[in-house]
């Protein structure tokens, strides 16, 4: 008995050691939320797996396997792939972060998703008369415009007439749905497959050296486009007058106004912005040569709803949502090759669904982290003495 | 004679503050008692205590003689006690008579039995002329209705014992009369009435006994006939000044502030401010005595501009500011406590520093091309916490939401006074603070008026009115009644015109 208690000693050392560290850092604010991320997440990941037992029970612990091991599936190509699925919904997260670090719930990224799609994709087909370096740049800047403006609507009903932007954004998602197809079908309609035409390849957003490290993959520079959006919002929230007014009213509406900070204006600035990224993530999803065309039937596109996922799993800090981000680019490229196994395509989607949005219930661990390592961090003390 | 209610001893602690000290309160059958006191005098405790909503730390409570405890409203209904709240719990889109049944509906297999109901309340309200037909919807009947069917609730409930917390606050004064009569005409039937007000007047005009409380303290039991409405206000407000200011003569400068003719409605196109005009000049504290609700929110709100839906004029150093936005206001020299440090003063979410930047961080000395320059608000805030003696757990980078409350507030002192503005407007600025930190405030507002800066205070304590102000206005619905100053007038005379008993020049 002695011996056996001699042999697990270090190695319960050393988890003790390391369950007390961690005990620390989620004491930390940031620790907290960090650990309950992936604590929700790993629960996520848990209950994918009982699906899967449940839909194709031989399967299962091969799709558990895919799911972790799926940018690495493919070597380059999937772990490119991984990053591409990942870029626009960064920046749609960051779009409905943003808007919620400023007080207002941005239901309607999906909406300027849609508009900021169809510009680019106007853009990339119709202006081919622009030189050849910038057609790509004018096609994102016009896919920003659209969102921002379709951002400035419900910030401008919401500041003046007092319409919750939730209803206004809502509602704004349809309208964008059918005049985007409308307008597809108007001006840049592929009658054959009953969607947008393709981009000229002088519209697409370049490789930025990725094709490089990621020769067989069909990734393009709209990840460092995401990625440069993710700064960007954080030196305008941390660092900014700016950003220090529009959290001040998105914290306290009343406190802003008695400091003398316009919060109607404010609102209108918050939306327009949250539009915009929204525009820019559409460019990003659709100025590619992988064949992204926007289709012509009349559902709503998903990008837009991911992002109030990311954007709560990333508690709507903007590393948070690149964090968050990733890992829903990560899980929807594991779904993709889950099709090498017996499961269809629906029951994928089910499962992809249920791990994200299983995750996105992150809160709900907060109380659990602090539990485990309050219990931990005691036992630790227990030990020593 | 028998009591019907008798609260013995009562004590009730909340954290920091004994809301209840011993306090006794005897009530007997048939009669309207009143509960009189100051703001924060422990009156709401003791009734909520009463009404089961809170529990007594130590005291005993008789109904008809017998010993009881109250644990909840429920046990309140059985033992037919009743209560009116200041706001009032309705259901708006429910019909009067929806809500008087709600939670004692009659059912038959599931399905609302109503016609009982309604002509249960027909009658009731015939016998005490209510006049209010039971198949109106509550959003669209009178404030003063609507305090009818909180009163119908409890007589449907067959209520024998009913407390009103301050019922009159809401209504207009003809509503204000006939609340009286039905308050009357139930006392006549036999129910016992216990009327919770600050109002002299009302008392005076109702009630057949009442007792004081003075900060948490029993005073005593008057009868209302023998005593005067000046005994009852002495026994409101207490011994003379707790401490005093020190202050020296100054000279006075010229006009800081000046009003003209302000006049506010509120949403319910109730008036709120009445013609309001007074000046304010440099090395001057003005005070606006009176009681709470009567307008000095909103003539604040009027002057530094959170509102800008008024008429009349507004000048700083003689020049109109009328239409100026908060911005402009407070970069032409305003400062501002707020009466609601949590509402407007602070944004609790935000760390000390960026509080301490608030009104500023737009300032060249806080930014760089919109950059916020973090050494210098950090020295800033460093800065002001050695001088203001701010208290927290991590010190700039405490989040203000973590402070207590008395660092709070000191907190946006030392924001407001570090500005230097030439007015300085401070809404109740000792609220809810220690004695020590009253005395520290209070030493700030003399030092600012011997730089020659100008003061408008406003203030419901009358201590604090008497000591601290060089000259005094007292407000009483959204008018300015009295200009008086404080050597030349006592608190009870205050107190008659806070309470719309007296009128003065103005």
């Amino acid at each position: 008995m002695s011996d056996k208690n001699n042999i697990f000693k270090p190695a319960k050392n050393i988890w003790n050691k390391g369950m007390n560290r961690l005990g620390k850092f989620s004491k930390t604010d940031a620790g907290e939320s960090i650990l309950s991320s992936i604590l929700a997440i790993i629960a996520g990941v848990m209950f994918g797996f009982l699906l899967m037992l449940i839909f194709v029970p031989s399967d299962a612990f091969g799709g558990l396997w895919i799911i972790i091991s799926g940018a690495f599936q493919k070597g380059n190509e999937s772990f490119g792939n991984f990053l591409m699925y990942a870029a626009p919904i960064i920046v749609t997260g960051l779009s409905v972060g943003f808007a919620f670090k400023t007080g207002l719930f941005n239901i309607g990224a999906t909406g300027q998703f849609t508009v900021g799609a169809f510009a680019a994709v106007f853009v990339g087909v119709r202006w081919t008369f622009l030189p050849d370096g910038m057609h790509w740049m004018v096609a994102v800047l016009a896919a920003i415009f659209a969102g921002a403006v379709w951002g400035l609507i419900p910030g401008l009903l919401k500041a003046f007439f007092n319409v919750h932007e939730v209803v206004s954004t809502i509602m704004l998602n349809y309208t964008a749905m059918y005049l985007v197809i409308l307008g597809v079908k108007t001006y840049v309609y592929n009658s054959l497959y009953s969607e947008s035409a393709s981009v000229v390849s002088e519209a697409v957003i370049p490789k930025m050296g990725l094709n490089l490290i990621f020769p067989d993959s069909s990734i393009n520079g709209g990840f460092f486009l995401a990625v440069l959006a993710v700064i960007v919002i954080y030196i305008v929230l941390k660092k900014t007058t700016f950003g220090y007014q529009l959290k001040a009213v998105g914290y306290n509406k009343d406190a802003a106004k008695y400091a003398g900070v316009n919060e109607k204006i404010s609102t209108v600035y918050s939306m327009t912005i949250a539009g915009a990224l929204s525009g820019l993530a559409g460019a990003i999803v659709f100025l590619t040569k992988a064949g992204a065309h926007i289709s012509t039937t009349y559902s709503l596109m998903s990008q837009g709803f991911d992002g109030i996922a990311v954007a709560l799993l990333g508690l709507s800090h903007p590393l948070g949502i690149l964090a968050s981000g990733l890992f829903f680019g990560y899980i929807k490229n594991s779904g993709f090759y889950l099709q090498s196994l017996s499961f269809s395509k629906e029951v994928i989607g089910i499962i992809v669904a249920t791990i994200i949005y299983f995750s996105a219930l992150s809160m709900l661990f907060r109380n659990l982290v602090k539990k485990i390592f309050a219990k931990h961090v005691e036992d630790v003390k227990g030990d020593d003495q | 004679m028998e009591y019907v209610i008798e609260m013995l001893n009562i004590t009730k602690d909340f954290p920091g503050i004994r809301a209840n000290d011993n306090v006794t309160l005897q009530v007997k059958k048939g009669e309207i008692h009143a509960l009189l006191g100051e703001n924060g005098a422990g009156k709401s405790t003791l009734m909520s205590i009463l009404f089961g909503l809170y529990q007594p730390n130590d005291g005993m409570i008789k109904v008809r003689g017998e010993e009881v405890q109250i644990r909840n409203p429920n046990d309140a209904n059985d033992l037919h006690i009743g209560m009116v709240h200041q706001h009032f719990k309705l259901v708006h889109n429910f019909t009067v008579a929806e809500n008087i049944v709600l939670g004692k509906e009659d059912v038959k297999n599931g399905f609302l039995k109503m016609d009982k109901a309604i002509e249960r309340i027909k009658n009731l309200s015939e016998q005490y002329n209510f006049n209010i037909d039971p198949n109106a919807i509550i959003s669209d009947i009178t404030v003063g209705m609507q305090q009818r069917v909180e009163i119908l609730k409890m007589l449907y409930r067959d209520a024998e014992i009913m407390i009103f917390d301050e019922p009159t606050a809401v209504l207009t004064p003809q509503e204000i009369e006939e609340l009286m009569k039905i308050m009357k005409a139930m006392a006549k039937e036999g129910k016992s009435i216990i009327l919770i007000t600050h109002k002299l007047k009302e008392i005076k005009a109702v009630a057949d006994r009442c007792s004081v409380l003075r900060k948490g303290k029993y005073i005593g039991t008057v009868n209302v006939n023998e005593t005067t409405v000046e005994q009852m206000a002495e026994m409101m407000v207490g011994r003379k000044v707790l401490f005093n200011v020190v202050k020296g003569e100054i000279e006075l400068g010229d006009s800081v502030l000046k009003v003209e003719d302000l006049n506010m409605h509120n949403k319910d196109g109730k008036q709120v401010l009445k013609d309001v005009s007074f000046e304010v000049k440099a090395g001057e504290i003005l005070c606006v005595a009176g009681i709470e609700g009567n307008g000095q929110t909103h003539l604040v709100e009027a002057i530094t501009g959170l509102n800008p839906h008024y008429t009349g004029k507004i000048y700083i150093h003689n020049k109109e500011i009328t239409h100026e936005n908060i911005r402009q206001r407070t970069l032409s020299g305003m400062g501002h406590i707020p009466e609601d440090r949590h509402k407007h003063g602070l944004v609790l979410d935000y760390t000390l520093a960026e509080n301490m930047i608030l009104q500023s961080y737009f300032d060249k000395e806080f930014q760089n091309y919109g950059f916020l320059k973090f050494d210098a608000i950090s020295e800033h805030t460093n800065d002001l916490i050695q001088r203001f003696d701010i208290r927290s757990g991590r010190g700039e980078k405490t989040v203000a939401r973590s402070m207590s409350g008395g660092n709070q507030q000191k907190a946006i002192v030392a924001r407001e006074f570090d500005r230097n503005p030439d007015l300085m407007i401070a809404v109740q600025p000792t609220r809810g603070l220690d004695v020590g930190a009253i005395e520290y405030i209070h030493k700030q507002l003399v030092g600012l008026r011997d730089q020659n800066k100008a003061i408008l205070l406003i203030s419901l304590e009358l201590d604090e009115v008497m000591s601290v102000s060089d000259r005094i206005v007292v407000m009483y619905e959204g008018e300015l009644v009295a200009n008086v100053y404080p050597e030349n007038v006592t608190e009870n005379e205050l107190g008659l015109y806070m309470s719309g008993s007296k009128r003065g020049e103005v």
